[in-house]
């Protein structure tokens, strides 16, 4: 049997991929906050946690319920621009682009943005985040695979949702 | 499908990905809310040295441990964790006084420590053993058997070698001070080195 290991490890091997999460579920403004306090609840819970769960998995949950918290006290849903990072500017006139997408992603619905974040960000998979969600893992492939599909003809022009290329790639 | 969904999760990745410096600001901030409510059950540290590097661990009580490289710093994190608690993070400000004072020891401007100690990884007879060292003074060494005698079992000479060999506290609690009754330095869960090291500080001061 493997003795849990110090907290640091969890924050050294899942920090980057929660905090991705974050920004996807909550936008750049509340990321840190929902960040901050989704670690801080899983370090009180940690000694707790069973040996053979799911570490990632526990996180997102705990994330998932401190994002709704965080938008709650908000009182509002993340404005797009939130979404869009100090980094995602590659210099290239990629930033434009990028911005399209993070206000694509902030104005999915809410279960089709956590669905997607959840699966396509960090790869849980569907019965992970059925747990999390609620509903079956088909419901759960499915609002992820919306989510996509929507975020597609948004930010990639694709009116189908389903081909990309994207727009301004090609004359 | 995966593949036509590749240059988007790629972007998707892009503009969800911590700057430079933002997980180092995030863990301060985390290990700063720990701290502030009482969860930040140990605090570890390591610091350079003329011994190597060495580990340095709290409890909100006093320092727990001290370790040498060669002792694996994960593995001896990974043993508090299951022996103390795994609420552990990497946060040097409680190791701060600790880390000055081991600075000056090495420097030799300091003699003795004057440091909170967690003495919960020794128990038993080994504690009380520990518990004796400091009495060796400064530049002075004593045998295991006299060490034996001071912890009141003059016959468990070997108790006493045992006992050194597993000091959580070592430098600070100076097992490197106990050396065979032949004159021999003995062996140091810190390597024969270590054990050199810190005896010629000592008699050089």
């Amino acid at each position: 049997m493997r003795a849990k290991p110090p907290f640091e490890t969890v924050v050294r091997d899942h920090g980057p991929s929660v905090f991705r999460v974050c920004r996807a579920i909550v936008g750049t403004h509340d990321a840190d906050d929902a960040w901050s306090e989704t670690f801080l609840a899983a370090l009180k819970a940690y000694p707790d946690l069973p040996e053979d769960a799911n570490v990632e998995a526990w996180l997102v949950t705990i994330a998932h319920h401190k994002a709704i918290d965080v938008t709650r006290a908000r009182g509002r849903r993340p404005v797009p621009t939130d979404v869009l990072p100090e980094t995602a500017d590659p210099g290239d006139g990629g930033g434009a682009q990028f911005e399209v997408l993070a206000a694509a992603v902030a104005r999915l619905p809410h279960k089709q943005k956590h669905a997607v974040a959840y699966h396509y960000l960090i790869g849980l998979p569907y019965n992970e985040i059925a747990g999390i969600l609620g509903g079956t893992p088909a419901a759960a492939r499915r609002a992820a695979s919306d989510g996509i599909a929507t975020l597609r003809r948004n930010y990639l022009g694709d009116p189908t949702g389903f081909h990309g290329t994207r727009k301004g790639d090609t004359p | 499908m995966t593949d036509n969904n590749d240059g988007l999760v790629r972007d998707l990745a892009r503009i969800t990905e911590p700057g430079p410096d933002k997980m180092a600001e995030l863990h301060q901030r985390l290990a700063a809310a720990a701290q502030r409510e009482g969860l930040l059950d140990i605090a570890y540290r390591t610091i350079d040295s003329p011994v190597g590097p060495l580990l340095l661990a709290a409890t909100e009580q006093g320092l727990i441990r001290v370790a040498y490289a060669r002792e694996d710093h994960d593995t001896v994190l990974g043993q508090i964790a299951q022996w103390v608690s795994p609420r552990i993070l990497h946060a040097p400000v409680r190791l701060d006084v600790a880390a000055r004072e081991l600075d000056e020891y090495f420097n030799r401007t300091r003699r003795s420590f004057d440091l909170p100690l967690d003495w919960r990884l020794a128990s038993g007879f080994r504690s009380i053993v520990l518990h004796h060292l400091p009495e060796i003074g400064y530049g002075q060494t004593a045998s295991y058997a006299a060490v034996a005698a001071l912890a009141g079992s003059p016959k468990a000479v070997r108790a006493v070698g045992t006992a050194c060999a597993k000091n959580p506290l070592p430098v600070v609690v100076p097992c490197h001070r106990v050396v065979r009754s032949d004159g021999a330095m003995g062996g140091y869960l810190g390597g024969p080195e270590a054990k050199r090291v810190l005896l010629d500080l000592e008699a050089a001061a």
